[in-house]
């Protein structure tokens, strides 16, 4: 019961040790609550964080393990979730003055599962308002930073979720997913991150943006602590209609078995510029491994590809125009002071929303008005099924399509925030598969010169995950582990 | 509105302005009917009415960050039911919209609607006009979530309070839309009769406006006679009454034709009908300005019917009120008109029908609910479900009365004795001595006893004056509380005139 938990322990081998009895779940979390204690108020990676209420769930934990409960691998695992999804009675902002204050009455599917399974809650983390960035920038409250390089973001809008996982305040996370906000800060932190396939993840809980994009999905350190929580969070809800039953846990020793005879397919026209050339150095190392390990490479195309970030700006803002219109100050949260309701409305929403959020709300209010949703919505949702079909037709030829998640390694805090182009830019990768409700991980698969993690991607057919992981399993195998644990973990790190 | 409906050819007295005869009212009708589920259309929240505000609700209804609505299988049911006794085309595929408005009793800021592909197509309810049929065309049924409401109690010390009550929010609802087929209030007030009928017969509805279960707006225009293209058009709302719909719509024609008479141009708008007033009021401008960008809602998969399903649904629809009218014509031999009073409401037609079985004479059945039923039911605003004459002693007072056991007259008094007591018509006639009077010696003693006491009318008609013969038969029957058999006491009274 004394044996001092390893710094690089896995959330498998916690949940192993604490349900042989072999570690208290309150003596884990304490470690990790300390560790957080140290790195957190320099990171910015909570909004809110309740070293108590953390340690009661770890003391809970320890008195079902006594009574003999028969409990999931997850059990005692201090687990991270993005303030985005409910949790009862525990603040949950999404980053957004608009929601200040605001405690939910009910719990997130994800979170009602993982409490099911004896998870330990470490806190909810920082994203951007409403999940709507590529930086954490745009969270109303503060910036998170990159434990790597703390002049520069976690990337977005998921940075809480993915710093909080690479500094080790927290052994796994929830972030979501629209257009690549779990796989882009996942990338910039080196983490793994996975989008699941459209459906495999109840969406109940999770404070939409773009429904028919959003997507839940687990940061971890490795692999086969992606499976883990993938496995304890996935499959149809009742509660959430596009949710499916075809999505099934993955068998964590299937992703054991090698890429020998695995088709792997590279986009090669959609890479054809603006990557960083040390990302694209990793994509050829990782390319010469997998060949090495008896995959065969070869090139495909996602011709409609390229149009993704024209026809997400079109459908994520139209949805999120509707999401967000419930946020009037009538019935919960910020409420600006007016003599008239007209005015009520303009000015909560004025005042309670950031600059970014109402840019798309704009956006996506325009897009959908009379005169304009034939040329802009409508057209967009066909572009849509183009870039579906183009994922269909590439995965027919192969098991998975690799590129790189970002076309840069993280960038510094400021550098983009005032240019929303350069920052939609940033989701070039991250997008189509999105648009395609296609399953897409993140990986990392090494640093650059500079020391500042690459992810690449890996994206599948439908309720594949397990292929993904597959495949970026035998890389983690091979490479060992090519980052470490960032400075700030023991106490370093600038700024 | 009252328990039975005037018959059909009887004209209500609202309508007409002098120069309507050159105009033409054109008038579409959009009603909103909410569905008789026990929980609401995206959650399991209660659809009772009346229960305490906000009592009724849960995260779904409420709108509360990240809840995702579930679609109530029975909704669609009884939507699709709908459809089908209408003869619309039911859509094997159809795909939810948002509506999307600000409106403090709309917790989400959108509605859960359907817009360009609607659950059913065509369609259509026929009316009567003048005692002919007239085919009102439908447009379509779509399915949609009710809001909430929005109350404004009397401020304190001037300040002005708005209160938002959500248990109504969630409650399912179908939107059904007519051509513009309707050519005046009246016929707009029949079209809604026999739609609230359908539904109610359907049992998808309860068809109660008051509590708001059946809403409608209306589309009015006019025309001159013979013109092809429409007028401009108003729409009015907030007519809480079949009768106000009625009452609005031939306001508002009038008010269009004077002012086109008088030179002027229809502006569209939407008004507001004041039933204090009786008249059709401006809303504020700022209200009506919506684009409500609609687009598929992208929480709800699109609603796919298996044609296999759609037919069960259509092999498992009750009588419809045409069928149980064209049975009763047919089986019961009454005539269409009777058919039609007796067809009101299912329950109705079910009690006539077992009156006229127990009875055994289907016309003196139809004879005494047309009259005396409903007249009790009309004037106590009972249903037929809460008359307290129930069919089986009805049936046995008609009958006694069919076998001529016992006068028109005595019947009433059973009757209206029935109403108040529970025993059957044959245990009340003995207990209250109402046995009639029909053995020669009885009668005769009867005849006796009138002829005593009316010497002078008795001398009369002895004397050949034969109309003062009525009045002693009147006294008899008046001696008698009706029981003396009318044919036979004629007898006696000859019989005694001739033998004293």
């Amino acid at each position: 019961m004394s044996r001092k938990p390893d710094v690089l322990e896995t959330a498998e081998s916690i949940g192993h040790a604490v349900r042989k009895r072999e570690r208290s779940a309150v003596e884990v979390a304490r470690v990790f609550v300390e560790r957080a204690e140290r790195s957190a108020p320099r990171l910015q990676t909570y909004l809110h964080r309740d070293a108590e209420r953390t340690l009661a769930m770890a003391a809970d934990v320890d008195r079902r393990v006594q009574a003999g409960e028969t409990l999931s691998p997850l059990a005692g695992v201090p687990i991270a979730l993005k303030d985005n999804l409910c949790t009862h009675g525990v603040p949950t902002t999404c980053g957004s003055r608009i929601l200040e204050g605001y405690l939910p009455p009910y719990d997130a599917h994800v979170v009602e599962r993982l409490r099911a399974a004896g998870a330990v809650f470490t806190g909810k983390t920082n994203c951007d308002e409403f999940a709507m960035g590529s930086s954490t920038e745009n969270s109303a409250y503060f910036p998170t930073r990159n434990p790597w390089d703390l002049e520069r973001v976690p990337g977005g809008s998921s940075g809480g979720s993915a710093a909080t996982v690479a500094a080790l305040e927290a052994s796994l996370s929830l972030g979501s997913d629209t257009g690549g906000s779990v796989r882009q800060p996942a990338a910039f932190c080196g983490v793994f991150g996975l989008k699941p396939t459209y459906g495999a993840v109840s969406r109940y809980g999770l404070v939409a943006f773009a429904s028919s994009l959003d997507q839940i999905g687990p940061f971890a350190r490795t692999a086969r602590d992606v499976a883990l929580l993938f496995n304890e969070i996935c499959g149809r809800d009742e509660r959430d209609m596009t949710s499916r039953a075809e999505a099934k846990p993955i068998d964590l020793e299937g992703l054991e078995r090698g890429v020998k005879g695995m088709k792997i397919g590279i986009p090669r026209d959609l890479l054809s510029d603006g990557v960083d050339p040390e990302i694209s150095a990793s994509l050829d190392r990782v390319t010469k491994t997998l060949r090495e390990e008896g995959a065969v490479v070869i090139d495909v195309t996602l011709p409609h590809a390229r149009y993704s970030i024209a026809t997400y700006y079109l459908i994520a803002p139209a949805e999120a125009s509707s999401n967000l219109a419930r946020y009037d100050g009538v019935r919960y949260g910020f409420r600006a002071k007016s003599e008239d309701l007209q005015t009520m409305y303009a000015s909560t929403r004025g005042k309670g929303f950031g600059r970014e959020v109402r840019r798309r709300i704009l956006l996506g209010t325009y897009a959908l008005s009379a005169g304009y949703y034939d040329a802009y919505y409508l057209r967009a949702m066909k572009v849509r099924t183009l870039v579906r079909r183009d994922f269909d037709q590439a995965l027919q030829l192969t098991d998975a399509i690799l590129l790189p998640t970002t076309p840069t390694p993280p960038f510094k805090l400021g550098e983009k925030v005032d240019d929303p182009l350069a920052m939609y830019l940033n989701d070039i990768f991250s997008i189509p598969a999105s648009l395609a409700g296609a399953p897409a991980l993140s990986f990392p698969s090494g640093k650059t010169r500079s020391g500042l993690p690459i992810g690449l991607q890996l994206v599948g057919k439908p309720f594949e995950e397990g292929t993904l992981l597959r495949v970026a399993r035998t890389w983690e195998k091979k490479s060992g582990d090519p980052l470490g644990v960032p400075p700030i973990v023991n106490g370093g790190g600038r700024a | 509105m009252s328990a039975t409906r005037p018959a059909p050819e009887s004209p209500s007295k609202t309508e007409t302005a002098p120069t309507a005869g050159r105009y033409e009212t054109v008038v579409g009708l959009e009603v909103h009917a909410q569905l008789k589920t026990a929980s609401k259309i995206f959650c399991s929240c209660s659809t009772k009415f009346g229960a305490r505000p906000n009592t009724q609700v849960c995260p779904v209804c409420l709108g509360l960050p990240g809840v995702l609505p579930v679609l109530n299988e029975r909704a669609v049911r009884f939507a699709v039911m709908t459809g089908i006794a209408v003869g619309g085309t039911i859509a094997t595929r159809s795909v939810f919209a948002r509506k999307n408005y600000f409106y403090p009793d709309l917790p989400k800021g959108y509605q859960i609607s359907q817009y360009d592909r609607p659950l059913s197509s065509g369609g259509q309810v026929e009316i009567q006009v003048g005692g002919a049929w007239k085919r009102i065309g439908l447009v379509r049924i779509h399915l949609e979530e009710d809001a909430g409401k929005s109350l404004h109690p009397e401020g304190r010390q001037g300040v002005n309070t708005t209160l938002v009550d959500l248990n109504r929010s969630g409650v399912p609802l179908i939107e059904i839309v007519s051509e513009p087929e309707i050519r005046s209030g009246n016929e707009a007030y029949d079209y809604l009769i026999r739609l609230k009928q359908i539904l109610v017969y359907l049992d998808v509805c309860d068809g109660n406006m008051e509590e708001g279960s059946l809403r409608c707006d209306a589309n009015v225009s006019v025309r001159p006679r013979g013109q092809t293209a429409f007028g401009t058009k108003t729409e009015i709302k907030n007519m809480n009454s079949f009768r106000n719909v009625e009452r609005a719509i031939a306001f508002e024609t009038e008010r269009q034709i004077a002012l086109l008479e008088s030179g002027g141009r229809v502006v569209q708008e939407t008004l507001l009908w004041n039933a204090d007033k009786g008249k059709a009021e401006p809303m504020r401008s700022k209200e009506e300005a919506h684009d409500y960008r609609y687009f598929p809602e992208p929480d709800l998969l699109p609603l796919d019917l298996e044609p296999r399903w759609i037919e069960s649904v259509r092999k498992d629809l009750p009588e419809l009120p045409y069928q149980v009218r064209e049975r009763l014509t047919r089986d019961f031999g009454i005539p269409e008109y009777d058919a039609e009073v007796l067809t009101e409401t299912r329950a109705l037609a079910s009690y006539y029908e077992e009156v006229a079985r127990r009875s055994g004479s289907a016309k003196l059945a139809s004879n005494w609910i047309m009259t005396e039923v409903n007249g009790i039911r009309n004037k106590q605003g009972q249903s037929i479900e809460e008359f307290p004459i129930r069919p089986d002693r009805l049936g046995m007072l008609v009958k006694m009365i069919a076998e001529e056991k016992i006068s028109g007259k005595i019947g009433k008094q059973l009757f209206e004795m029935m109403l108040t007591r529970p025993e059957d018509p044959e245990a009340l006639v003995k207990s209250q001595g109402l046995l009639p009077i029909d053995d020669e010696a009885s009668l005769r003693a009867l005849a006796r006893e009138v002829i005593a006491a009316n010497p002078g009318p008795a001398a009369e008609v002895r004397a050949g004056k034969e109309r003062t013969f009525a009045f002693l038969v009147g006294q008899a029957m008046k001696q008698s509380r009706g029981r003396a058999h009318p044919e036979k006491i004629q007898a006696a009274l000859k019989k005694e005139l001739e033998a004293t």
